[in-house]
């Protein structure tokens, strides 16, 4: 801890909150991802996110979090839970539910997870150990000054924010001709 | 939850729990390691899961732990840049899930099914 930045405001959390939220995450993840029905995968997902969306607000990403819940939490996962009640899950349910090459992905996916593993103990004095304390009261502002510019200058993602918008566009009309009955 | 009033009692358990290595500062290294662990979780999902569902709820996983990373790294350097990418990420995971999901309906209702060892039709 050679460079902590104490900026004189009380602690917003402790790190028990920490690895409480972690552990919500990672439980809830491994739930997702071994639930044979899939309107609990749904929800261990949502609780995913909603622990997803603690840290950031540990992390002093207000606006962030408020995105995850609105847009990941309520609407992404509404769609979810929409498609699992249009398709028969029932079938798929008393179904084998572990593909046929599940043992090459499980371990293509435990050499990710050592590559991952020696890239963390090898690199573990890489990243700096500062916490700067970014502020959180005008976060949004901050973000909005990034996306659309301020003072009549354009933002450096200002571009990037209409390109995104063109790309929701083409999402909307894919997912209108896609579930249209006759293609 | 440590308070500036802290008395000498709360002080000297502080200590003891730094000792016990629990109380350490959270750092960036740990929202990398739950990070990485969520992303790992979502490439077993994407990898082994038969039902498409279940496959696209693993990408979300996936998405989730690179906004987490971002999110992390925009506090450690303390510039609000990861942030605004983790909003374009969440953007783009809307998209993907709304187009995917789109593409089931439509394969679901060609096929009757929603696993992904019969989704060959691409296949030659």
């Amino acid at each position: 801890m050679n460079s902590v930045v104490n900026t004189g405001a009380a602690p917003v959390a402790t790190p028990f909150f920490f690895y409480f939220l972690a552990g919500a995450a990672i439980v809830s993840g491994l739930l997702v991802i071994t639930r044979r029905n899939a309107v609990h995968s749904a929800l261990s997902l949502i609780v995913t996110l909603l622990s997803v969306a603690g840290l950031y607000l540990m992390l002093y990403a207000p606006f962030v979090a408020g995105v995850q819940i609105i847009v990941y939490a309520g609407g992404i996962m509404v769609l979810f839970l929409f498609v699992i009640m249009l398709v028969n899950i029932e079938r798929s349910a008393k179904d084998r539910q572990f593909n046929r090459i599940w043992p090459v992905g499980l371990a293509a996916a435990c050499a990710l997870l050592s590559l991952f593993v020696s890239a963390f103990v090898k690199g573990r004095n890489l990243f700096p150990d500062r916490l700067v304390a970014l502020q959180e009261s005008s976060n949004t502002q901050q973000i909005a000054a990034m996306l659309y510019g301020e003072a009549g200058r354009m933002g450096p993602y200002t571009f990037a924010f209409e390109i995104a918008s063109l790309l929701l566009l083409v999402a909307i009309l894919g997912a209108v001709i896609m579930t249209k009955k006759k293609i | 939850m440590l308070t500036r009033a802290a008395n000498d009692d709360d002080r000297r358990r502080t200590t003891e729990f730094e000792r016990l290595n629990f109380m350490v500062p959270i750092t960036t290294f740990h929202y990398l390691v739950v990070a990485a662990a969520l992303f790992v979780l979502g490439v077993i999902g994407v990898l082994t899961r038969r039902n498409v569902v279940i496959v696209l709820m693993s990408i979300e996983l996936i998405l989730n732990a690179v906004n987490l990373n971002l999110v992390a790294f925009s506090r450690m350097w303390g510039n609000l840049h990861g942030q605004t990418f983790a909003v374009f990420i969440v953007v783009d995971a809307a998209a993907e899930a709304a187009v995917g999901l789109g593409i089931l309906i439509a394969f679901f209702r060609n096929k009757e099914t929603i696993n992904v060892d019969e989704i060959d039709l691409l296949k030659w």
